[in-house]
Formats: structure tokens, C-alpha cells, sequence
């Protein structure tokens, strides 16, 4: 029999619908994978085993009475971003120590009213800053995979590493995540899981530790497209409680995967051949064509002429936001407090204690963009620059319906090894921060693995609202790579 | 676009973060750097260009202006450092 780890979402679905075995034998199959893997993984910076247990025997008494939601008896993972009531939630970072919120996020909730459990709270960058999960105060996440014939440490790529790394290692069935700038689909690529980032408004961002607002939307890391599908349409939902959330129904995605893309017309764009491109990037790409091509969709070349901008324009939006967003801690209402002689050394000594280098460094330059007199030079510059980038997808998806594009310039990297340069890091968003700019749908689906040996991903880039196609065509790309290999258990302590 | 350091402790004392003259050495490199990349925008003439402001047109919702939510004070000192009775406690601002 394989093995309760092993499972998909849908598969296990079934398994606890036809009884043959329990939503607890589930949570303590996993809640034994994360004790033997947590030391070497780090994915998980708090398992919650009792509350699992507990969460589990309760979608046990439902399925026996046959009730229960559409995640019933399902355990997952919770990016550490998304508040928990009564489960410390610290964005990873040192300034929110021992915060215990005494509410729970929108996103968390939907999954909990459907019978979902809990294993615990996942790892990231602090304040999902990053795209190597380095910066997160509990320590970095380690990759399951590596490289052929090495036993250097891979990063899970970021923010969302320990997502990642926990779905990818099966610590969890799936698991919540964040995308500002590529948060979601960059460590499932170089994972060798799916991820979906969708529209902006999607899901709710209330009660999610806030870093750029108009760029910050949640979606799921899951091990196959179909699982992405089923957590999504729980966690999407219109939200009273914060203003930008679409009052829009929820599609069944699960019922688009499987459509086909039989006269779908998929764009390739140009300018994402950016000088420097991998060869086997390259290869990988046109593979996705071929793929795409050969299951009845029409190939166009379309051109994204301000792609070039959207690095630039972000490292301009996303720190001026997170500058105004972080300032609310202050030591005065939640986490860390530094003493001072005065109120204001008493904030500047908490802040400088409580930030990590990555935080500081965006919320000084986030600082300086929006000081006096610069505010037009930078912010306002860098929004009009997105209605350029939000103009090139529109006049594009006039012609197309779905865009491919390679999700990573390459494959996960190792530890430290481009930690020294912010500006080395940030280029590793250069594929995906386009999509948050526009507030677009887009998608990481595993394509195969580098002469590494370790994954990649290709990225499908949707019309807002449109994630449907997405699934569909991420489905065909699914099925042509074929099942990708699962990364050798190097990780697990003997029991 | 470089920044120097005096404006360097400027804006750590405007972002409310205390830094080391070493901090302050290796932020002026940094942040003169990511300035410097940035500026590459300036190729772009955005002066009849409109801001972004949503993805889709959208108007915001409107409510009843009545209460919905209140009368927790306790879970919102929950997590303070320091309270006294009803109130968040912080060093003496007036003498």
C-alpha cells in the first residue's frame, strides 16, 4: 500500500470517504514525518501535533455521521504570515516574538470550515522578504532535493520555503502560502511543486501579516495541479473585512482541470528570452510549446515591451509599502520591546533589535522613497510604470488566452550562495514580479529536472480572474512532463 | 542616484531604526546600489501616464455607519509587553 504521506489531496479525499483509513491515522502519518524531518528540513517553526490530533478525531465523528467539508480530515500547513488564533504567528521575524493572535486569518478560517487540520505553522523569509527563505529568524529551510552526486544544501527558494520544502519532502498534503513578488510560484519551481499565485482580490488578505498591500495575495503549494485547484477554491472567498477582495463566485477549478487546451491560443513573449537565459531554461521552455503545440492549443508570439521595468518599479513599491506597514511595530502593542531612556530610543532600540538586515535595508529604502520631495521621483513613477506593464498584458491578451514563460532564470541555488548581493537575490523574482505588478493570475507547474538533477518549472500567466485556464492548461503541462521523480529521503531521522 | 551617509542616518532616524556607524557604512553602499538600479526607469517617459491603482474596475464597497466590531479590549492588550489596567504603558513622554 503506499504509504499516507505519499497520497494527493484527491486521493486521500477518496481514502477517507471509503473509510480505509482515518483523518487521524492521516495527521499522525505526517505528524511522524515532520518529528523525523523537522531537524534537518526546518520547514515547520511550530508543529502543532495536539491541535492536529484534535482537529483530526473531530473530521473522524463527521465523516462517520457522513457529513464533513470539501477538505475534510486533510492536513496541512500554514505559512507563518497567516494569523492563527491562538497559535503564535510571527512572521518569522524577531519583532513579532511570542504574538498570539486572538483571531484567526480569513484564508485559515475557510480551510478550518471545511474540515481541514492543522500540522503546524511553516517557515519563510522574515516578513516574506526573500527568495531563499535565509532571512526567516527561526534559520534557513533546507531543499529536499539536490544535486546529482552532492550533499550541499539547496535552497527551497522564497518566500514561501518552508511551503515548499514541506509539501515537496511530504510533511504536508499542501500547504498556505504568499506571493508579493513571486513568493508562491518560485519555491514550488525550484521544489518541483505547483503553485498558484491568483488575481489580486482572490483571496483575503485579512488577517495576513501585511508587507506591500497592493501586491500581496495568498494562494496554496500542493504536489499536483488538481490539489492546487481544491485548496484554492476553499481559501478564495469575498471578505467584508478587507475592501479589495472580489465579490465575485468562486469557480470549482477542480472542474477545469482535465478541459484540455484544445483551441486555447497560449502567447510566448519575447522579451522574456532575456539575455544570459539559461540553455537548458531555453530547452525547458520550448518543451512547454511543444507540449501545449502537440495536446491542440495555438502558439503566438506576443511582446511584453516594458517587462524590463518591472524589477526596478517593484524594488520601488514593495519597500515604500512595507515601510508604512511595518511601522506598527513599535514595541508598544505586540512583540519585542528594547528598553530606552526615552519613548523614541525605546522604538528605534526595538527596531534595530527586532528587524533583520533584509527588512531594514527595504524599510530604509521604502523610507527614502517616500520622504519629502521624492515622492513623485519614485512611488508615483514606479505606479505609473505598472499601468505600462498592466497595458502591455492587456494589449497581449487581446490575442491570447494563457501566457508561458519559464517560472525561475535557473534551479534552486545553494546556501550563501548569492546571499552577498541584494540586488544577485532580487533577479531571481525576474520571471514572476511582472504578474504581481498587474495583479494577473499566475502559475508554477514542475516541467522536469536540471542537468542538475534538481526541478524547474514553467509559469502560466492568466487574465485577471481567468484561473481556470490556468488549471486546465497547467494540467496538460502536468501530465506530458510526466510524474517527476520524488527527491531521495536523506532528511528523515531513523525512528 | 548615491546616497551619503548623513542621509543614510536620516532616514534610519525617519524609519525609526538606531544603526552602527558600521551599519551605516555598508546601508550607504547598499542602498546607493539598489538606487542606482532603479534609476533605469527614468528611460521611460510616464508624464501622460495615468498611476495604477486596481486591476480591475472596481468601486468599493459602502456599509451602514453603525459599530461592528469593539468591546475586547482584553484581546488587544493580550499581547502587549507592558499594560497597566486598560492601558498600553510606555517610557514617561512628559515631564
Amino acid at each position: 500500500m503506499t504509504k499516507l504521506t505519499d497520497l494527493t489531496i484527491a486521493e486521500a479525499r477518496e481514502g477517507l470517504r471509503t473509510k480505509s483509513f482515518s483523518a487521524e491515522d492521516l495527521a499522525q502519518a505526517h505528524l511522524d514525518a515532520i518529528e523525523a524531518a523537522n531537524a534537518a528540513i526546518n520547514a515547520f517553526v511550530l508543529p502543532t501535533p495536539e491541535r492536529a490530533v484534535a482537529m483530526a478525531k473531530e473530521s473522524d465523528a463527521r465523516l462517520r455521521k457522513g457529513e464533513g467539508g470539501a477538505l475534510e480530515g486533510i492536513p496541512l500547513g500554514i505559512k507563518d504570515l497567516f494569523c492563527t488564533k491562538g497559535v503564535r504567528t510571527t512572521a518569522c521575524s524577531h519583532i513579532l516574538d511570542g504574538f498570539t493572535p486572538t483571531y484567526e486569518s480569513t484564508v485559515s478560517a475557510n480551510l478550518w470550515a471545511e474540515g481541514a487540520v492543522m500540522l503546524g505553522k511553516l517557515n519563510n523569509d522574515e516578513f516574506a522578504m526573500g527568495s531563499s527563505n535565509e532571512t526567516s529568524f527561526y534559520g534557513a529551510v533546507a531543499n529536499p532535493w539536490r544535486r546529482n552526486g552532492s550533499d550541499a544544501t539547496l535552497v527551497p527558494g522564497g518566500s514561501s520555503g518552508g511551503s515548499s520544502a514541506a509539501v515537496a519532502a511530504r510533511l504536508c498534503m499542501g500547504a498556505t502560502a504568499t506571493d508579493t513578488g513571486g513568493s508562491i510560484r518560485q519555491p514550488a519551481a525550484i521544489t518541483g511543486t505547483v503553485g498558484i499565485k491568483p488575481t489580486y482580490g482572490r483571496c483575503s488578505r485579512w488577517g495576513i501579516v501585511a508587507f506591500a498591500s497592493s501586491l500581496d495575495q495568498a494562494g496554496p503549494i500542493a504536489r499536483t495541479v488538481r490539489d492546487a485547484a481544491i485548496l484554492l477554491r476553499v481559501m478564495a472567498s469575498h471578505d467584508a473585512k478587507d475592501t479589495t477582495s472580489v465579490d465575485a463566485p468562486v469557480p470549482d477549478y477542480e472542474a477545469a482541470v482535465g478541459a484540455g487546451v484544445k483551441g486555447l491560443v497560449v502567447g510566448i513573449p519575447a522579451e522574456y528570452r532575456v539575455e544570459g537565459l539559461a540553455p537548458e531554461i531555453d530547452a525547458m521552455w520550448q518543451k512547454g510549446v511543444e507540449w501545449l503545440k502537440a495536446a491542440g492549443a495555438e502558439i503566438r508570439e506576443v511582446s511584453l515591451p516594458h517587462t524590463k521595468y518591472a524589477l526596478p518599479s517593484y524594488y520601488i513599491v514593495a519597500p515604500a509599502e512595507a515601510s508604512s506597514n511595518l511601522a506598527r511595530y513599535d514595541g508598544v502593542r505586540y512583540g519585542l520591546r528594547e528598553a530606552g531612556s526615552d519613548v523614541l530610543s525605546m522604538y528605534e532600540n526595538t527596531r534595530e533589535a527586532g528587524f533583520g538586515a533584509e527588512v531594514k535595508r527595504r524599510i530604509l529604502i521604502g523610507t527614502y522613497v517616500l520622504s519629502a520631495g521624492y515622492y513623485d521621483a519614485y512611488y508615483l513613477k514606479a505606479q505609473k510604470v505598472r499601468t505600462l506593464i498592466k497595458h502591455d498584458f492587456d494589449a497581449a491578451f487581446a490575442n491570447v488566452d494563457v501566457i508561458l514563460t519559464p517560472t525561475t532564470p535557473g534551479p534552486a541555488f545553494a546556501l550563501g550562495e548569492k546571499s552577498g548581493d541584494p540586488v544577485e537575490m532580487y533577479l531571481n523574482d525576474i520571471f514572476t514580479v511582472t504578474v504581481n505588478m498587474a495583479g494577473l493570475p499566475g502559475m508554477s507547474v514542475p516541467a522536469g529536472l536540471s542537468s542538475e538533477g534538481t526541478p524547474l518549472g514553467l509559469q502560466l500567466i492568466g487574465k485577471p480572474f481567468d484561473e481556470e485556464t490556468l488549471f486546465r492548461t497547467a494540467r496538460v503541462i502536468e501530465e506530458a512532463a510526466g510524474p517527476l521523480a520524488k527527491p531521495q529521503d536523506w532528511w528523515s531521522k531513523a525512528a | 542616484m548615491s546616497v551619503d551617509r548623513a542621509t543614510v542616518h536620516r532616514i534610519a532616524r525617519l524609519a525609526r531604526i538606531a544603526i552602527t556607524e558600521e551599519e551605516a557604512a555598508r546601508l550607504e553602499t547598499e542602498l546607493s546600489g539598489i538606487l542606482d538600479w532603479v534609476a533605469q526607469l527614468d528611460e521611460l517617459d510616464t508624464s501622460n501616464v495615468e498611476p495604477m491603482t486596481r486591476v480591475m474596475p472596481m468601486t468599493l464597497k459602502k456599509r451602514e455607519d453603525e459599530v461592528t466590531d469593539g468591546y475586547c479590549a482584553d484581546a488587544i492588550l493580550k499581547n502587549a509587553p507592558k499594560v497597566d489596567d486598560q492601558y498600553f504603558v510606555v517610557p514617561k513622554i512628559v515631564e
